[in-house]
């Protein structure tokens, strides 16, 4: 579904960087998923086997950190990392979440 | 393959059809059926032109939204100087839609009014529209499954709206990736028929929480399903305690004066 747009938008970025930096065979990209950034890493580990043909990270091997939810609240401060942003807050029970981390979906780096 | 010039769907392409002028316009997003690779135009880049590096690790850091997210606030930047207020319509296939758009339309008294309606095949929805008179652009994504900010950069490009008006964009019918792309919309509005589960906005808790707006539809129905709109206001108030709710019936007109009072409160805003 749509992770294979975004496995399309990792390759224009991957490839951009490896073309601005003269490398002829990318063999790994790098990237970050967040807990609640509503992308599936196996689904994009299917993607990518299609969305890298043909381009200059055609042979890479996408490499997938996760990051886990962190949440502050905004009425207390409490900071917690819970499984999902609808739970209540442990430390007053009100359902504010600021998230700390948990959201990227990063290109951090690729490897010749 | 596409029915009106028989040329091949690239994958990744989606085409624009202005029903009224029978214009057939194809875009291929992406091009990635190439041997090599343009640059394209992205936000920015971390690195400084290397010599010619055969191995190592490049650091880069790019958000893979950014493509997306710059050319929504793109959208945003030129709805704000047009002074144009951009409702993003969302909700599962059949819950009214298009019927909600045809009923608006036809009694809109207010400013100029334009839409964008996005289907993965067919001009159908747009026809409906185009009878209302509104000036109406088909997006078809292919095998796509939401409207993106491209998309609706390049709809607008061929639409041409006025200063001062409103447009409303009927996004593909689908509950959970339409959240994820944002398109340079003022608003959100998720729209939810009482045939569907009052559940609905816990199980698809990321399209709830990212509107600011719920209209319950069909509510001429209620006699015979076993929906109570508290429960679906309770629901959806624990992901998104800010949203606001309008019962309305898209087909007998009921709740209607609240969904044009809302729309006429956000104009005054803009």
């Amino acid at each position: 579904m749509h992770e294979f747009s975004i496995a399309l938008s990792i390759v224009d970025i991957a490839a951009d960087a490896a073309a601005k930096n003269k490398i002829h065979i990318v063999r790994e990209v790098e990237i970050e998923i967040g807990q609640v950034a509503g992308v599936i890493p196996e689904a994009l580990e299917f993607a990518w086997e299609s969305a890298r043909k043909n381009t200059l990270v055609a042979e890479a091997v996408l490499k997938i950190r996760q990051v886990e939810l962190e949440v502050r609240c905004h009425a207390c401060g409490h900071r917690h990392k819970p499984a999902d942003l609808y739970g209540p807050c442990p430390g007053c029970g009100e359902i504010q979440p600021e998230i700390v981390s948990g959201k990227e979906l990063r290109v951090i780096a690729i490897s010749a | 393959m596409c029915e009106h010039c028989g040329c091949t769907d690239k994958g990744a392409g989606f085409s624009l059809i202005n029903p009224a002028k029978e214009d057939h316009h194809h875009d291929n997003g992406h091009s990635h059926h190439h041997g090599h690779h343009h640059a394209h135009d992205h936000g920015h880049s971390h690195e400084a032109p290397h010599e010619t590096l055969q191995s190592g690790r490049i650091e880069i850091g790019t958000d893979i939204l950014s493509r997306n997210n710059l050319l929504a606030e793109r959208n945003r930047g030129y709805f704000d100087a047009k002074g144009i207020v951009a409702l993003n319509l969302v909700s599962s296939p059949g819950s009214g839609k298009t019927t909600l758009l045809e009923r608006t339309l036809t009694s809109w008294s207010g400013p100029p009014v334009y839409v964008i309606e996005g289907d993965q095949q067919t001009t159908l929805d747009a026809n409906r529209i185009q009878a209302t008179g509104a000036p109406v652009i088909q997006v078809n994504t292919g095998n796509g499954c939401h409207l993106d900010a491209e998309m609706i950069n390049k709809a607008i490009k061929s639409l041409n709206p006025e200063n001062d008006s409103l447009l409303l964009i009927e996004n593909v019918g689908n509950l959970v990736c339409p959240a994820l792309f944002d398109l340079g919309e003022q608003y959100r509005v998720v729209v939810i028929s009482v045939t569907e589960g009052e559940d609905k906005p816990l199980k698809y808790p990321n399209m709830f929480q990212s509107a600011q707006l719920c209209l319950i539809n069909k509510t001429d129905l209620l006699p015979y399903v076993d929906f109570n709109p508290e429960n679906l206001k309770s629901y959806a108030r624990k992901v998104n305690p800010d949203l606001r709710f309008i019962e309305i019936s898209a087909k007998t007109g009921e709740g209607f004066k609240g969904w044009m009072a809302w729309i006429g409160e956000v104009f005054v805003k803009r």
